[in-house]
């Protein structure tokens, strides 16, 4: 009877607890508007927020309220945005792919190391000791992968003490570019076939002393562009992606080839 | 009058935050800004006022009868839950607009142990069921206080220049603890 008795009284409680929730469940159910659920299954679910919102709850609610765009989410791309097009009822936004894109070449066979580095192996403790790090060139790649970590879909790998940007894994949500101490991870159109892999503001004769594969700020390219689609930011190329036409005549004459073409030819140019 | 005392008892000189230690995470968990401390004080007085009254019978017409008052920490822990939840539900439907004032903070305080806490003194004082509903009303109303004046230190303290090393919860548990001295000064009234 001791026992009995609590455990009776205990487990009736809990059960009249749970009818009881239940009920008021049934009771006071608030009906959802059916499209949240919609939109809400049809995104991919991964939480990554690259859309700008905290979840994809969240994205969900604000594309019911006609606050978000609908081609917010990097990870479903294409397919998921016509999808909830359709169910908004609304003609689907022209949809652009985007990758991060890492602004530096320097690998271990560009970029010599200027000191033994035995401390933490993260990117940020690295780039804060003195000399910004343990690579020749204080702008360029630590090489120690904390966009690795942050990537949640595998898409960015080191090699070389360089990181690589894997374009058909990349949902271009930003984790990476947010983590990286130098900055030099951008997220661009992945229709920009050309692009400068550096980031150094150095002088030339500076460059060439600390990186084999630096821009040297020559401005050589942005007077070879017929199109008048490269401009110097600060001592670096940058290219424009609305007015390049990738006809290749910067890469010609860059001389510290440093301006790629994605495609077959960036792999050759990178050896 | 003895409602009055255990008001001004509960609310000031026996502040739960700062007198009784209960109720300090979200003390210091949601004090960083003024607006979400009053939120979740709101959140507080209203389970805590409304937990007290049922915790009140089911411990004076459940447990007494049937000999078990060994087992009110069960279930008191047990009652409070499943009421937080069956209001938010109701909440939601009757009301949105305090739904969405109470936002997050309803189901975070379900377990805190300042609802249990009172629950639990309601019943080590004997009180009856008027006194339990003042006496549980009074402890959460000055648990807003408590929060919502250390929310305005905080907001303060952030727009300073402090010691690097002090910075967040050190700062924090220090205010804290000035707060509570201050408290202190309460123990004269009655």
């Amino acid at each position: 009877m001791e026992i009995l008795t609590p455990f009776l009284l205990l487990a009736g409680l809990g059960i009249l607890l749970g009818l009881a929730i239940g009920l008021v469940a049934k009771r006071f159910e608030v009906p959802q508007d059916p499209k949240f659920t919609q939109i809400r299954e049809s995104l991919p679910g991964a939480n990554c927020g690259g859309c700008g919102y905290a979840g994809c709850d969240a994205y969900a609610k604000a594309v019911l309220e006609g606050k978000a765009p609908l081609t917010s989410c990097v990870v479903g791309g294409e397919p998921v945005s016509r999808t909830i097009a359709g169910i908004m009822g609304v003609e689907q936004d022209t949809f652009e792919k985007k990758v991060a894109f890492v602004m530096c070449s320097g690998d271990t066979s560009h970029a010599q190391d200027k000191m033994r580095y035995d401390g933490v192996q993260h990117c940020l403790e690295a780039s804060m000791v003195p000399g910004s790090g343990p690579k020749s060139c204080p702008y360029g790649c630590v090489g120690f992968g904390t966009c690795v970590t942050a990537c949640k879909f595998d898409a960015i790998h080191v090699e070389n003490r360089l990181a690589h940007v894997d374009e058909d894994k990349c949902v271009g949500c930003g984790a990476c570019a947010a983590v990286c101490p130098k900055n030099i991870i951008k997220i661009i159109p992945k229709s920009m076939k050309v692009r400068v892999q550096c980031s150094g503001q150095d002088r030339g004769r500076d460059v060439r002393l600390v990186c084999e594969a630096g821009c040297l700020g020559c401005t050589l390219c942005v007077r070879t562009c017929p199109e008048k689609a490269i401009y110097m930011e600060g001592n670096v190329a940058r290219i424009d992606p609305s007015k390049c036409v990738a006809c290749g005549a910067c890469i010609a004459k860059c001389p510290a080839k440093v301006i790629h073409m994605v495609g077959a030819e960036s792999e050759t140019a990178a050896d | 009058m003895n409602l009055l005392i255990i008001l001004i008892s509960s609310m000031l000189v026996n502040n739960f935050v700062l007198s009784r230690f209960l109720g300090i995470c979200p003390f210091l968990g949601v004090s960083k800004r003024t607006d979400t401390a009053m939120g979740m004080g709101l959140a507080v007085i209203f389970v805590i006022t409304i937990s007290s009254a049922f915790t009140y019978m089911i411990y004076t017409f459940l447990l007494v009868p049937l000999h078990v008052e060994y087992l009110y920490n069960i279930a008191f822990i047990l009652v409070i839950a499943a009421l937080v939840q069956m209001l938010e539900m109701v909440i939601q439907k009757v009301s949105p607009t305090l739904y969405s004032a109470l936002g997050v903070y309803l189901p975070l305080i379900t377990t805190n142990c300042a609802v249990l806490g009172v629950a639990v003194l309601n019943m080590q004082e004997g009180y009856n069921l008027i006194e339990s509903v003042v006496n549980g009303f009074a402890a959460s109303a000055g648990f807003a206080l408590g929060i919502t004046l250390f929310a305005g230190v905080r907001e303060r303290i952030a727009d300073n220049r402090i010691l690097r090393a002090m910075e967040g919860f050190p700062i924090a548990m220090i205010s804290a603890g000035l707060m509570a001295i201050a408290f202190f000064g309460f123990k004269g009234l009655i």
